[in-house]
C-alpha cells in the first residue's frame, strides 16, 4: 500500500528541495546586502557596548558596566520614560484619527473632494521630519501662528512658547508626530476599507445599524492587519524618535523632552563614549522588540 | 502541511540561534575595537613654501568666514596654493572631528574647540618643531598656553597642539536708545550699577537682558557672573582638566545664585529657553533689550545694524576698582597628524600671524587682536567703532591677565549634556545657585571618569 506512494513523495521530496535551492539563490543578494548593513553592524554593537571605547583609540573591555549604567543613571531612565509618553502622540492620536478620518472620507461621494482630502492629509508625511520640526518651531514660538491665533480669539493668557514651557514642550513636539504620521494611518486605513466585502455592509445597514454600529462591527474587525502594522511603526518611530527632537528642542528645556535617540547620539558622538552608546542602543532595540513583537503575535492569532 | 511547517519553523530555530550565537562570539572574542591612530607623517619641517600646486583642505564651522577670506588672500599672493574650505555646524563639526582626523584622508587644518582625546589618540600634529622654526617663542605666551597639551593630556603646558585664528573677547552690550530713555548715560562700572541698572529697565516696562538658552547661550550670562566672584585660574584649571579642580567653589554658586535672583525678578524674556543665539542676536539689534551679553564676533555685524546706538563694554567687576575678568579663547584650528601637507599648512597658518594683509582680514572679519608676536604692527580699526572697543577691551584683560576660557570647553560632552539643560532649570527659577554647580561638577567628574 506504502509502494505507489514512496516514489512519488521521493519525487515531491526533490522537487522542494530542487525549490528551496533555488529560492537560496535568489534570497542571496538581498541576505548579503542585510548581513552587511544590518546584521554585521549589529553585531558590532553588541560587542562595542562591552566596551570603554572613544571610536579611534585602544579600548578597554568592561563587561556589562555600560548595561548597568543605562538602568541606574537617571537621566538614560527619564528619557526612556519620554519616549513612552511619545506613543500616546505618535500612535494613539494618529491610529484613532486615521480610523476616523478614513471612515468619513470613504463615506463621501467619490470625487474631487474626497481626492482632495487625501492629498492634503497625506501631505505632511512626504516633507522630511526635520523640515516639518523646523517649520513647527516657527509657529509654537512666543510670536509665532499658534499664539498669534489665541490672542486674536480672546485667549492671550494661554498663549506661552510652547517649545520652551517645561510642561508643554513634550505634547507639543508630540503633537507634530500626530500631525506627521494622521496622514499615512488615513491612507492605509483607506485601502484597507476599500478590501472589505461591501456586502458586509449592506448586511449591516439592511439590519438598521447605525453609522456607530457599522464602524465597530465591519470597519474594525476589518481593518485589524492595518491597525496591527500601523500601531507597529508608529511604536518604533516613538520609540526611536530624534529628527523632530533634533530640530525643535534639543532634548530642551531642562530634560523635558529628552529622548533615548537624542541621548545616544550625544553620548556616541559628543561624548565620544561609544561602549555606553551603543549599550543604551541595544537596550532601545530590544524595549522596541518588546512592544512589537506581543501586537504582532495579536494579530496573528486574531486574524487564525 | 501543519507538520512541514512546524519542522521547518523547528529546523529554523536552532539554525539562526546557533548562527547568531556563533557571530557573537566570534565578535566578542575577537580583538578589541579602535587601535588603530594613524601613523603621523614623517616631514623634514621647512619653512619655505613648496612652487608645486597643492590644494589644503580646511574643515571649519558654519557662519564663520574667516578661513574663506584668508584662504582667497594666500591664494591671491601664491596662486600655487588653493583651498577647500568645508563647512559643518559647530554641534555636528565637534561630533565628527575625531573620525574625520583618524580617517585616511583627514582635512588639513580643523576647527577644533575641545582637544579630547585628540593628542592621546595621535591624531592632531605636534607643532612644536615649527614653532622653533619660524620662531614663535616670542608670541604671547599667555595666548597660547591653553593651546597646549602635555604629556598625561592636560591642557596648559606642554607641546603646542593648535593656533587661534584670532582671539576672542565677551562682554556687554548695551542699546545706547534705551539706556537714554532711562537716563543712563554711562556704562556700568560695578555689578550692583548693573543691578540698578537692570531694575531701572524693568520698571520702566524695558526688558533688561535679551538672552535665550534653547543651545545655551545664556551662559555667557552665567558665566560672567560667576567670573566676579571667582579667582579665574581657578575656574581655567578646571577649564583645562587639571587634576583636582572643581567647579563647586563659593564664587562660581554666588554667580549662579545672582543669575537666579535675575530670573525671578523677571529680568529674562519669558520664552528665554525657545531663544536660540541667532534669535537672542538679532532681536538685541532689532531694539528688544536693554544688554545682551555676547562676545566680539558679533562686533561688526551689530554695529552695521545698530550705527552708533550701541556700546560695547566689559563685563563689571564686583568691587569698584576690582580686576577685570571676561571670558576669551583662541578660535582653535589643529592641523591633523595624518596631513600630507603639513609644511604648506602650517605656512598658512604661520602667514596668518605675521602678514599685515591676513592681520587685517583676521581683525575686520572677526573683531578680535590677531595675536602672534605683540610687537609687530597692529591692524587699523575705524576710531570709536565696536571693534576698537574691543581691541581696547581686550588689552585691558591682557594688561589685568583676567581672561578664562569658555566653561563649555571644559569637555566634550559637557555643553549639551549638563550646562545647556541645567541653565534652562537655573534660568527659570527652577534650580538654585548650588544645585547647578553641583550637578555640572558630577557630569564633569563622571564624563572624565568615562
Amino acid at each position: 500500500m506504502t509502494s505507489p506512494i514512496a516514489p512519488r513523495r521521493a519525487a515531491a521530496k526533490a522537487a522542494a528541495r530542487r525549490g528551496t535551492l533555488s529560492g537560496w539563490v535568489f534570497v542571496i543578494p538581498a541576505l548579503i546586502a542585510y548581513g552587511t548593513f544590518v546584521i554585521y553592524p549589529l553585531v558590532l554593537g553588541i560587542q562595542y557596548s562591552f566596551y570603554k571605547w572613544n571610536g579611534v583609540g585602544p579600548s578597554e573591555f568592561v563587561g556589562l558596566k555600560n548595561y548597568i549604567r543605562v538602568f541606574t543613571d537617571p537621566t538614560l531612565l527619564a528619557s526612556i520614560g519620554n519616549a513612552f509618553v511619545l506613543i500616546a502622540f505618535f500612535t494613539l492620536i494618529p491610529v484613532s484619527a486615521g480610523l476616523v478620518l478614513a471612515t468619513l472620507i470613504r463615506s463621501m461621494k467619490p470625487g474631487p473632494f474626497s481626492s482632495l482630502s487625501q492629498t492634503i492629509l497625506f501631505l505632511p508625511q512626504i516633507i522630511p521630519l526635520a523640515a516639518a520640526g523646523i517649520a513647527w518651531s516657527w509657529m509654537y514660538a512666543q510670536t509665532g501662528a499658534i499664539n498669534q491665533v489665541l490672542n486674536a480669539v480672546g485667549l492671550g493668557a494661554l498663549a506661552r512658547p510652547w517649545l520652551g514651557d517645561f510642561q508643554t514642550a513634550l505634547p507639543a513636539v508630540g503633537l507634530i508626530g500626530s500631525w506627521v504620521l494622521t496622514g499615512l494611518c488615513t491612507v492605509l486605513f483607506l485601502t484597507g476599507i476599500g478590501k472589505i466585502d461591501q456586502s458586509l455592509y449592506e448586511a449591516v445597514r439592511l439590519d438598521g445599524a447605525s453609522w456607530w454600529r457599522e464602524f465597530i462591527t465591519i470597519t474594525i474587525p476589518g481593518l485589524r492587519q492595518e491597525i496591527a502594522v500601523l500601531v507597529t511603526i508608529t511604536i518604533i518611530a516613538a520609540l526611536s524618535s530624534f529628527d523632530i527632537i533634533y530640530t525643535t528642542t534639543l532634548g530642551g528645556p531642562g530634560r523635558a523632552t529628552l529622548v533615548p535617540g537624542i541621548s545616544i547620539y550625544r553620548i556616541g558622538f559628543t561624548q565620544s563614549n561609544v561602549g555606553l552608546a551603543s549599550a543604551f542602543g541595544i537596550v532601545l532595540m530590544i524595549l522596541v522588540l518588546a512592544c512589537v513583537l506581543p501586537i504582532q503575535r495579536l494579530a496573528r492569532a486574531s486574524s487564525k | 502541511m501543519a507538520i512541514s511547517r512546524t519542522r521547518a519553523r523547528l529546523a529554523r530555530g536552532p539554525v539562526a540561534l546557533t548562527a547568531i550565537a556563533a557571530t557573537a562570539l566570534l565578535a566578542l572574542t575577537a580583538c578589541a575595537p579602535g587601535g588603530n591612530a594613524p601613523v603621523a607623517n614623517d616631514v623634514e619641517v621647512s619653512t619655505e613654501l613648496t612652487t608645486d600646486d597643492v590644494v589644503l583642505t580646511i574643515a571649519d564651522e558654519t557662519g564663520f568666514p574667516l578661513t574663506d577670506e584668508l584662504a582667497a588672500e594666500f591664494t591671491k599672493q601664491y596662486p600655487n596654493v588653493t583651498f577647500n574650505v568645508t563647512r559643518d555646524t559647530f554641534q555636528n563639526l565637534t561630533a565628527a572631528a575625531p573620525k574625520l582626523l583618524a580617517s585616511d584622508t583627514p582635512p588639513d587644518l580643523i576647527r577644533l574647540p575641545t582637544i579630547g582625546d585628540t593628542v592621546q589618540d595621535g591624531l592632531i600634529a605636534n607643532l612644536d618643531p615649527w614653532a622653533e622654526a619660524y620662531g614663535w617663542d616670542k608670541w604671547s605666551e599667555a595666548q597660547l598656553a591653553p593651546l597646549r597639551v602635555n604629556e598625561d593630556g592636560v591642557r596648559g603646558s606642554g607641546s603646542l597642539y593648535q593656533l587661534g585664528l584670532g582671539y576672542s573677547i565677551t562682554g556687554i552690550y548695551m542699546n545706547k536708545t534705551l539706556a537714554a530713555q532711562l537716563g543712563i548715560d554711562e556704562v556700568p562700572t560695578t555689578i550692583a550699577e548693573l543691578e540698578d541698572d537692570l531694575a531701572a529697565a524693568k520698571a520702566a516696562g524695558i526688558l533688561p537682558i535679551m538672552a535665550g538658552d534653547l543651545d545655551g547661550v545664556v551662559n555667557f550670562v552665567v558665566q560672567a557672573a560667576m567670573n566676579q566672584y571667582n579667582d579665574p585660574n581657578e575656574m581655567m584649571d578646571w577649564i583645562l582638566n587639571v587634576p583636582g579642580a572643581t567647579y563647586d567653589t563659593p564664587g562660581n554658586v554666588k554667580g549662579a545664585d545672582l543669575v537666579r535672583s535675575w530670573a525671578d525678578k523677571g529680568y529674562f524674556p519669558s520664552d528665554i529657553n525657545a531663544i536660540d543665539y541667532a534669535s537672542f542676536v538679532s532681536r538685541f539689534q532689532a531694539g528688544e533689550g536693554l544688554f545682551t551679553f555676547n562676545g566680539n564676533w558679533a562686533a561688526a555685524d551689530t554695529q552695521a545694524k545698530m550705527g552708533d546706538n550701541v556700546d560695547f563694554f566689559l563685563v563689571p567687576t564686583a568691587e569698584e576698582g576690582g580686576k577685570h575678568v571676561a571670558m576669551g579663547a583662541a578660535n582653535s584650528f589643529s592641523v591633523a597628524a595624518g596631513s600630507k601637507h603639513l609644511n604648506e599648512i602650517v605656512y598658512f597658518l604661520n602667514w596668518i600671524h605675521t602678514d599685515p594683509t591676513a592681520r587685517q582680514i583676521v581683525t575686520d572679519v572677526t573683531g578680535a587682536a590677531p595675536g602672534g608676536d605683540p610687537a609687530q604692527e597692529q591692524p587699523t580699526v575705524e576710531a570709536g567703532s565696536l571693534i576698537e572697543k574691543a581691541l581696547e577691551m581686550s588689552a585691558v584683560i591682557g594688561a589685568e591677565n583676567g581672561q578664562v576660557d569658555f566653561m563649555a570647553n571644559a569637555t566634550a560632552g559637557i555643553y549639551a549634556g549638563s550646562i545647556i539643560p541645567e541653565s534652562q532649570l537655573l534660568v527659570t527659577g527652577q534650580i538654585t545657585g548650588q544645585e547647578f554647580v553641583t550637578r555640572v561638577q558630577d557630569f564633569y567628574a563622571q564624563e572624565l571618569a568615562g
